[in-house]
């Protein structure tokens, strides 16, 4: 075995290096056009916006003032409040929807009807019934990432393999052990797809939210600069959020590959 | 090295089809999938099923691993009626149902970590089986990195572990190439030979079907019954000789006729 085993993960790691390389490659220099892109046009006066040298010192200025890392840690208090208290919900009901019959169609239709209303559209309802403290954010990151994690989660115990479900059974298997020795491992691949979705709607969620009602965080930070036609701080916050958003999402990712390298994979 | 089975007057058989009946669906539209079927395999037999397709081979095996209920009739096993699973009946399945989450040890310990055996215990015996079938130089892969025959081999191996009396096969080696099924043929029955149980084994292939068993069990369908039970009086071990015997070739045109040619003889 560990022949076999060492050579698959020599082949492996000789196609990550080659494959991953190029690619990185590319971004870099998507990367450099972009920002060149934009220098270009601001410079020429072609947009009245700010060039990416303004931004850059607006950030360092931001940064400095310790205003950005203040925005950044309340927009990300919030969103993993939400989300961890969403995915903490989630992932016990998807299990009971999928498990047990009567319970998926006692829930199911709430689910439906709460996934079709857009989370922004609960906020004023929240804001009238909850205040304008941190409460209706919370609430609203949470019901996000609820909803897209409790679809997943029951996605992936409904589509569990019979013949797996058999072969436990045979060989013993009562329902406890058949719950968290096979429907939870085999369900874990969907779960972490619906933890993935749930956080970007929880990303996207919190800086609308902000952008309605808050005292601090990056959503607010812009809606602040708007009222001063601040376009260079306009600019630090949407590149912090795209950059966070992104870290998040990899974070997930890498968490996801770690936990289903059992799985055959196309690629 | 037996020619008949182990069977006492007084002990019964080891597994007996009594009247067992499957309807599917309601009504007039209900389908008669196994009519009134009565088969008695002793202790220690190898029994082999062969008819055309549809005609309740599965159904009969489910039934007897406790996986299906009966319509009419019920099976016996050492005298008690068949309720449920049981850990004296090992199944193995065409689509070898391994987890994918557990490495081939992980998933021949599967059943005696149900029954709550110690660690070391438990490893000892599953590497017993694992070197029975020849893995164990895998018994840390996952199943992904394992070939089809391989697969089935730890199949074979994890239902071994559990110490059944009885092993149910559904076509195990439907999928495997002519070459790694005849060498599985070989390994199954070197295992049975050293580690005697009894084996009702599905099969399509009629050669497969003649050379393994004791008896060949030929069923009808529409509706799905027994028709014909031809004894193979050839002794074990089973050698690539006999497989080209003249005493072979008849017994395999037996079966032939009484498969391919349910209409024009008998009955
Ligand atoms: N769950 C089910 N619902 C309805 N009909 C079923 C079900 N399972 C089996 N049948 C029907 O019962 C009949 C017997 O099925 P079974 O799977 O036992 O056949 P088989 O002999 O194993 O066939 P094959 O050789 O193709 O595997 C078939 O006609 C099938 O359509
Ligand atoms: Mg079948």
């Amino acid at each position: 075995m560990s022949t076999l085993t060492t050579k698959d993960e020599d082949i492996a790691a000789k196609r990550l290096s080659s494959a991953n390389l190029a690619p990185i490659a590319l971004n870099l220099i998507a990367f450099t056009l972009a920002i060149g892109f934009w220098w270009g046009i601001t410079a020429a006066k072609l947009v009245v916006l700010p060039g990416p040298a303004e931004v850059f010192q607006r950030a360092i200025e931001l940064i400095a003032s310790g205003q950005l890392p203040l925005d950044i840690a309340s927009s990300l208090r919030r969103v993993l409040t939400g989300f961890l208290l969403g995915v903490a919900a989630a992932i016990p009901v998807g299990f009971l929807m999928g498990w047990y019959g009567p319970v998926r169609a006692l829930i199911e239709p709430y689910i439906q009807f709460f996934r079709m209303v857009p989370p922004l559209a609960i906020i004023p309802l929240a804001i009238v019934t909850m205040g304008i403290d941190e409460a209706p954010k919370v609430f609203v990151i949470f019901l996000a990432s609820f909803l897209s994690c409790v679809v997943a989660t029951y996605q992936g115990v409904i589509s569990v393999d019979r013949t797996l479900i058999s072969a436990a059974r045979v060989l013993g298997a009562n329902d406890g052990v058949l719950f968290h020795r096979v429907i939870i491992p085999a369900s874990i691949p969907f779960i972490l797809v619906g933890v993935r979705i749930g956080l970007g709607s929880a990303w996207a969620t919190v800086v609308a939210a902000e952008l309605i009602a808050a005292q601090s965080g990056l959503g607010f930070r812009m809606q602040q600069a708007q009222l001063y036609y601040d376009l260079p701080t306009i600019f630090v916050s949407l590149v912090t959020i795209g950059i966070l958003g992104l870290l998040m999402d990899r974070i997930v990712q890498a968490t996801e590959r770690r936990l289903t390298r059992w799985q055959e994979r196309a690629r | 090295m037996i020619e008949k089975p182990v069977q006492d007057a007084d002990s019964g058989p080891k597994i007996s089809f009594q009247n067992v009946t499957r309807r599917f669906g309601e009504g007039e539209a209900s389908f008669l999938a196994l009519d009134r079927l009565n088969l008695d395999v002793g202790d220690g037999e190898f029994v082999t099923v062969v008819g055309p397709s549809g005609c309740g081979k599965s159904t009969a095996m489910n039934i007897a691993a406790g996986l299906t209920d009966v319509s009419d009739g019920r099976v016996l096993v050492d005298g008690k009626p068949v309720d449920g699973p049981g850990p004296e009946r090992g199944v193995i399945f065409q689509q070898y149902a391994l987890f994918p989450w557990l490495t081939v040890r992980q998933n021949v310990e599967f059943g005696l970590r149900i029954k709550r055996m110690p660690a070391a215990e438990r490893r000892r015996i599953a590497d017993h089986f694992i070197s029975l079938v020849g893995l164990k130089d895998f018994a840390d892969a996952l199943p992904k990195t394992l070939s089809g025959g391989m697969k089935q081999r730890c199949a074979i191996a994890r239902a071994y572990a559990v110490n059944p009396t009885i092993l149910l096969m559904d076509e195990p080696f439907g999928a495997l190439d002519a070459l790694t099924r005849v060498n599985m043929q070989d390994q199954l029955l070197d295992t049975w030979n050293r580690e005697r149980r009894t084996v009702i084994f599905i099969t399509h292939d009629v050669d497969e079907a003649v050379y393994l068993a004791n008896r060949v069990i030929v069923m009808a369908a529409r509706p799905g019954r027994l028709h014909k039970i031809i004894p193979v009086n050839l002794p074990y071990p089973r050698t690539e000789e006999m497989r080209l015997s003249p005493e072979f070739a008849e017994i395999r045109n037996q079966v032939w006729h009484a498969v391919y040619h349910q209409n024009t003889r008998t009955n």
